[in-house]
């Protein structure tokens, strides 16, 4: 991160915030003491008289400190997509945000499936970005989904999480074999779930929608069947499964059927697959062409259902900037992906503001879960815990300028969507690397 | 140019029916009769068009539609370019976006586009300034093919409305297909699609269609059977276990089309696969089979939509259209 110079000596007394950690249940009035940049105190007892001597005291008018998002699955385009994303870019964005951990993807060109990328990744990240980068690796080498990467070597270099990035394997066989490898060392794998047969020359949704427009369409079937594939194999070899990324009614079933059987299994949903349908396709609207697509009504509702009542343990941004050229093309041909860091926060408080979750709800599926999922120290406001913290405005109303975003792409698709609340203050490590007051 | 000619259509592009009112489409069938007499006649050439410029920009190969519009362009007195981009520009890395900005920089007044993307012919339209005619995009729309057909239809039946039309085969694919469909609701017909599920869209009836995936069925009672190419190419084994096999329980033979009314006309947008979707006998039937009848209202249909489109250009300009 970009110059430490605050973390260590003097105190940060955050006081006057309406202090929410989903972790503990925590919604009080009080404050939260930084010192050495972790968590020394917070409370009720943590307010303006009774800080410490020479503590810097930032009042924070009440507004909403939450542990910082974890943001499971983000695209940030070094190495090889650079005009699309930086890390620079990226984590910059992700501050704006609110986002104080990016779970990066492999992806990239060259794909993150060596060592010396991962730790590439990590050094860019160490000196460029502005907030904590864990990168993710691949599960094969490529992307191919042929040959299984070195999992255990990738891990060790600092790779939190395998993922074959908006790839499914489709060999179920080598999929097996790679849970079943993974669990030698307890890792996490994320899949994305579309079989690639079903899904075809598909590029949206398949319903009326599709039909109307003539585009070739991804029935739900694609995404669930890999999904209830995958549960099988979790079943036969054990392993942590998390599936990135569901978009349906079915595979939100299938999900917590295998969560009642107990196994060992997690599942994120994106903004855009509980904020929007397939009607934001419209009149062939690529910045509407994601992955997973943008599903029926029906399933929109399901997804939220499940973040509600669990089922569906995060909400990861699926960040994917792509820039125009890849955007301004037949819809067939467009890129897919939407940028997200920047509006993870405020599209996820809608389902505050709707009354489908409370806000503790909401943040648990950004802070608490990705960081058990992902076992990383972040995501709580305990005592000892690295001061990684998001400070938010819950209420005040906005839009979405997509051009006003501080991605270098500016796909984005919420834009011009009207949302409630925004960062006011994102710290990393006790250092404060977005303030608005100062934007 | 005539400045009595008053007719009302209020639009700059023609990139889909949908867009299209029922009294929009009776403007055009009715400027396009009058084009089909014309066309008959010695003299076919007019000076409507004087001055302006049509580029046919086809990012797909085409023969007939291409031909089609080259003549109805050159016989309103327009200068004609045609410009196939397939495998050109596209294959150097230009976009689509390019290829529009490049050529609407030579100011043509109006562009025929074909691509073989759905939605791409409306995304150029977006970005030039003459008037854009939509000749066909992906699987989405071929809007001057179901005037041609309604043309065809009205002048052999004297209306469109209340009549029963079977549109067969690979409604999947079909620009064709969706844009008849559109058209004929709209007119107040009943319109059935008959094909085996897998070249049915999905959904396929929320557009107002009854489906069949039996011909005698679909075809029982019908006033018009309108077949559709089958893409031999792409077909065999992934969508139809055999070319034998889909002729024999969705080619328009005499045995099938005998579900149809006695009087019921055949069509075929062309090109045909004879012996795949439509017996030899049944298309060269002179009583029966419209096909090159349609070809012949396609000149006239694509005259009249040239002509729609020019005024709403010219009525922008303060002097109004040139006399």
């Amino acid at each position: 991160m970009t110059g430490h110079t605050t973390a260590l000596g003097k105190p940060t007394a955050l006081i006057n915030a309406r202090i929410l950690d989903p972790a503990t249940s925590a919604d009080l009035l009080g404050g939260l003491l930084i010192t050495n940049g972790e968590i020394t105190a917070v409370g009720v007892d943590v307010r303006s008289n009774n800080v410490p001597d020479g503590a810097e005291v930032i009042d924070c008018n009440g507004y909403c400190l939450a542990p910082g998002l974890i943001d499971m699955e983000a695209s940030l385009g070094e190495p090889g997509g650079d005009h699309k994303e930086t890390i620079a870019s990226g984590t910059l964005a992700a501050a704006v945000g609110g986002v104080t951990t990016v779970i990066s993807t492999p992806d990239t060109k060259p794909v993150i499936d060596d060592i010396a990328l991962v730790q590439f990744v990590e050094r860019q990240a160490a000196q460029k970005g502005h907030v904590r980068v864990r990168p993710m690796a691949a599960i094969t080498k490529g992307l191919a989904g042929t040959e299984m990467a070195e999992l255990g070597l990738l891990a060790e270099a600092g790779a939190v999480a395998f993922t074959d990035g908006p790839n499914t394997i489709a060999d179920a066989g080598l999929f097996r074999r790679a849970l079943s490898y993974a669990t030698t060392f307890d890792l996490l794998i994320c899949h994305h779930a579309q079989d690639a047969g079903l899904a075809g020359a598909g590029c949206m949704n398949e319903g009326e929608m599709a039909t109307r427009l003539g585009l070739a369409g991804i029935p739900n079937a694609a995404e669930t069947i890999i999904v209830e594939r995958d549960l099988a194999l979790v079943e036969l070899v054990g392993g942590r499964y998390h599936a990135a990324g569901i978009s349906t009614a079915e595979s939100v079933a299938a999900i917590r059927r295998a969560k009642d059987k107990g196994l060992n299994v997690s599942c994120a949903a994106a903004p855009q697959n509980f904020a929007l349908n397939e009607l934001e396709v419209g009149d062939y609207r690529t910045f509407a062409k994601l992955l997973p697509p943008l599903r029926a009504e029906k399933d929109r509702l399901a997804i939220i259902e499940a973040l509600a009542d669990g089922t569906i343990d995060t909400i990861t941004s699926c960040h994917r900037p792509e820039d125009q050229e890849s955007k301004r093309r037949p819809f067939a041909q467009a890129a897919y992906g939407s940028v997200g860091l920047e509006t993870l926060l405020p599209i996820s408080l809608d389902l505050f503001h709707n009354a489908q979750m409370s806000l503790l709800q909401v943040l648990e599926k950004m802070t608490v879960a990705p960081a058990r999922i992902l076992d990383l120290p972040a995501g709580t406001l305990a005592i000892g815990a690295p001061a990684d913290l998001c400070l938010f405005d819950a209420g005040v109303a906005w839009k979405i300028d997509a051009e006003l975003l501080h991605s270098k792409a500016k796909n984005s698709a919420f834009d011009g969507r009207p949302v409630q609340g925004r960062t006011v203050k994102t710290f990393v490590g006790g250092e404060l690397v977005y303030d608005r007051d100062a934007a | 140019m005539s400045p009595s000619r008053k007719f009302n259509f209020p639009h700059r592009h023609l990139l889909g029916i949908e867009a299209l009112s029922p009294q929009d489409i009776t403007v055009l069938l009715d400027l396009a009769e009058e084009y089909a007499i014309l066309n008959r006649g010695p003299e076919k050439k007019l000076s409507r068009l004087r001055g302006l410029t049509q580029i046919n920009l086809f990012f797909e190969t085409s023969t007939r539609t291409r031909t089609s519009f080259e003549l109805a362009g050159k016989r309103l007195g327009a200068d004609v370019i045609n410009m196939s981009v397939e495998g050109s520009a596209i294959k150097k890395g230009e976009t689509l976006i390019d290829t529009a900005m490049t050529l609407n920089a030579m100011q043509p007044d109006i562009m025929v586009v074909r691509h073989p993307d759905s939605g791409a012919v409306d995304l150029l339209s977006q970005k030039v300034s003459g008037s854009v005619i939509n000749a066909g995009d992906g699987s989405h729309a071929h809007p001057t093919q179901a005037l041609l057909d309604a043309l065809t239809v009205r002048r052999r039946r004297g209306r469109l409305e209340g009549l029963k039309v079977a549109i067969c085969g690979d409604i999947l694919h079909s620009r064709v297909a969706r844009s008849n469909i559109q058209l004929f609701l709209a007119m107040g017909a009943e319109v059935r699609v008959v094909a085996p599920p897998t070249l049915l869209p999905i959904a396929v009836e929320k557009l107002g269609v009854k489906v069949h995936t039996n011909m005698l069925e679909g075809l029982k009672d019908c006033d018009i059977v309108m077949m559709l190419r089958l893409q031999t190419e792409r077909m065999q084994g992934a969508f139809v276990p055999s070319l034998r096999e889909y002729f024999h329980y969705f080619g328009l033979d005499r045995a099938k089309l005998a579900a149809a009314k006695g009087d019921a006309l055949i069509m075929h947008p062309g090109p045909m696969n004879r012996g795949v979707e439509i017996d030899t006998d049944v298309a060269d039937d002179i009583d029966r089979s419209v096909i090159h009848e349609q070809v012949e209202m396609g000149v006239a249909v694509r005259m009249a939509c040239l002509e729609a489109l020019a005024p709403v250009r010219d009525a922008t300009s303060a002097d109004g259209p040139a006399t």
